[in-house]
């Protein structure tokens, strides 16, 4: 076995430790290591965008990241989108716009909507779908997706 | 879909990382922002015995301006180069081609200096880096070597850079304030890879072309300046007949024009000259606007 490497980050919050091969997709470990299964793995290169999850604020794909790379950096699934047992504003709008069906791609979705409502708080549909363009959803169309983050977007500018 | 074994390193310092490339007989590799890299690693197209992760390197990312020159740390991530002030005034060019540079997600962790150095020919950085005739720096065993864009790139995935050589800095003369500028490009879905983009960038000057600046991405195995094309531009000045000509001379000059299953080479050498007249035509009426 290759030479194992200790890592430790914040995940949602808490503080973790782990040690694995360098190898080790970050995907992989939020899942098999941490049980952290909200994060999805859908094509493993980096097209799909399932896996986007936030990492120091910012979303990435943790398919095409390696988990030694994340050490000292604070990481956000989609565990710990909802506070308090409180569904975020987009999970809501996401819920009341039936912007999921199989909810495969959603982790993804959410991850990368609230990046991009944080530079963009007032979107345009267009910009809306050029930034989803970085997930796959193979059920919906699209549609109720971006009306559900046009509708979280203006929830959030006035909450 | 899961990478085969490796060693990993996280040098502090560049010398430490050219040291550690050194050993291995080739066989590691440099991990910068790993969006290209750990793609093909999980396909196991890439085997490396060892990564040298640059990410824990201090000083490598960065944008300044200095003596007339953008220069650009090779760790700078693409997403701070999309939100950078600086590059919007002084290389707007860049500023509208990163907007086409994978996806948001991507662009948190794509670096400047990893999508150069991996010199895939249908992507923009290395496209605009040629249009725009800059340098890169790159360290090695026997030091520092300044590498320019037109004797950078030597085939699809392959530069002249050393398998123990760093690129370190990347640097973009400033663009003339009075330049019109212009970004086109065709994929399936925004952000794949481009079939085929053209940058085009000029300044206009009584009713000619002092300055033009014209190239390719995804047209064969290198990000291509199209010579001949800003060549009619620059003798025959603005009038539609010569950005026709120059149209379609850019088609004509594509040297090995990629034929895949996004698109036969005369579909790109069509594209190519589609997309050049738009982006000329644009780039000119910028320009005449700045004028104002």
């Amino acid at each position: 076995m290759a030479d194992l490497v200790d890592i430790e980050f914040i995940v949602n919050g808490v503080p973790c430790q782990g040690r694995c091969e360098p190898r080790k997709l970050l995907a992989d470990f939020l899942r098999e290591d941490l049980a952290l299964t909200g994060t999805h793995v859908g094509c493993e290169h980096g097209i799909c965008g399932a896996c986007t999850i936030l990492f120091n604020g910012e979303a990435v794909r943790s398919c095409i990241m390696f988990a030694v790379q994340a050490n000292g950096g604070e990481i956000g699934t989609i565990e710990g989108l909802a506070q308090d047992g409180k569904l975020h504003p987009l999970q809501e709008a996401f819920h009341e716009h039936h912007g999921l069906q199989c909810g495969f791609c959603t982790p993804g979705m959410l991850n990368t909507a609230i990046d991009f409502l944080r530079v963009n708080p007032s979107p345009t549909r267009d910009e809306i779908r050029e930034a989803i363009s970085a997930v796959i959803c193979r059920c919906t169309g699209y549609r109720d997706i971006v009306n559900a983050i046009e509708a979280a977007a203006k929830k959030m500018r006035n909450p | 879909m899961k990478p085969s074994k490796f060693t990993y390193h996280a040098p502090q310092t560049i010398d430490e990382a050219i040291s550690l490339l050194s050993q291995n007989d080739g066989s590691s590799r440099v991990l910068a922002g790993g969006q290209s890299l750990i793609p093909i690693m999980n396909f196991r197209l890439a085997a490396p015995a060892a990564l040298v992760d640059l990410g824990k390197i201090a000083n490598l990312a960065y944008i300044r301006e200095d003596g007339g020159e953008i220069r650009i740390g090779a760790m700078t991530r693409q997403r701070s180069i999309e939100f950078s002030p600086l590059i919007r005034e002084k290389l707007p060019l860049l500023h509208e081609a990163i907007g086409w540079v994978g996806h948001l997600p991507t662009r948190s962790r794509g670096t400047v200096g990893g999508s150069i150095a991996h010199a895939d020919p249908s992507t923009e950085i290395p496209m605009v880096l040629q249009a725009l005739e800059g340098e890169v720096s790159a360290r090695g065993p026997k030091g520092e070597r300044t590498i320019k864009a037109e004797d950078l790139f030597v085939s699809h995935l392959m530069t002249t850079l050393e398998p123990n050589e760093i690129l370190t800095e990347i640097r973009f003369p400033v663009m003339p304030a009075d330049a019109g500028y212009a970004f086109e490009e065709f994929a399936r879905r925004h952000g794949d890879f481009a079939i085929v983009a053209i940058a085009a960038a000029v300044r206009l000057e009584k009713g000619a072309f002092p300055w033009v600046r014209l190239a390719a991405a995804g047209t064969g195995p290198t990000p291509l300046k199209l010579r001949a094309a800003a060549a009619i531009l620059g003798s025959k000045g603005p009038d539609a007949a010569a950005i026709d000509e120059a149209s379609e001379a850019a088609g004509e000059e594509l040297i090995e024009p990629t034929s895949d299953n996004n698109g036969s080479a005369d579909f790109r050498r069509h594209l190519a000259k589609v997309l050049t007249g738009r982006a000329v035509r644009r780039a000119v009426a910028m320009a005449r606007e700045k004028a104002h």
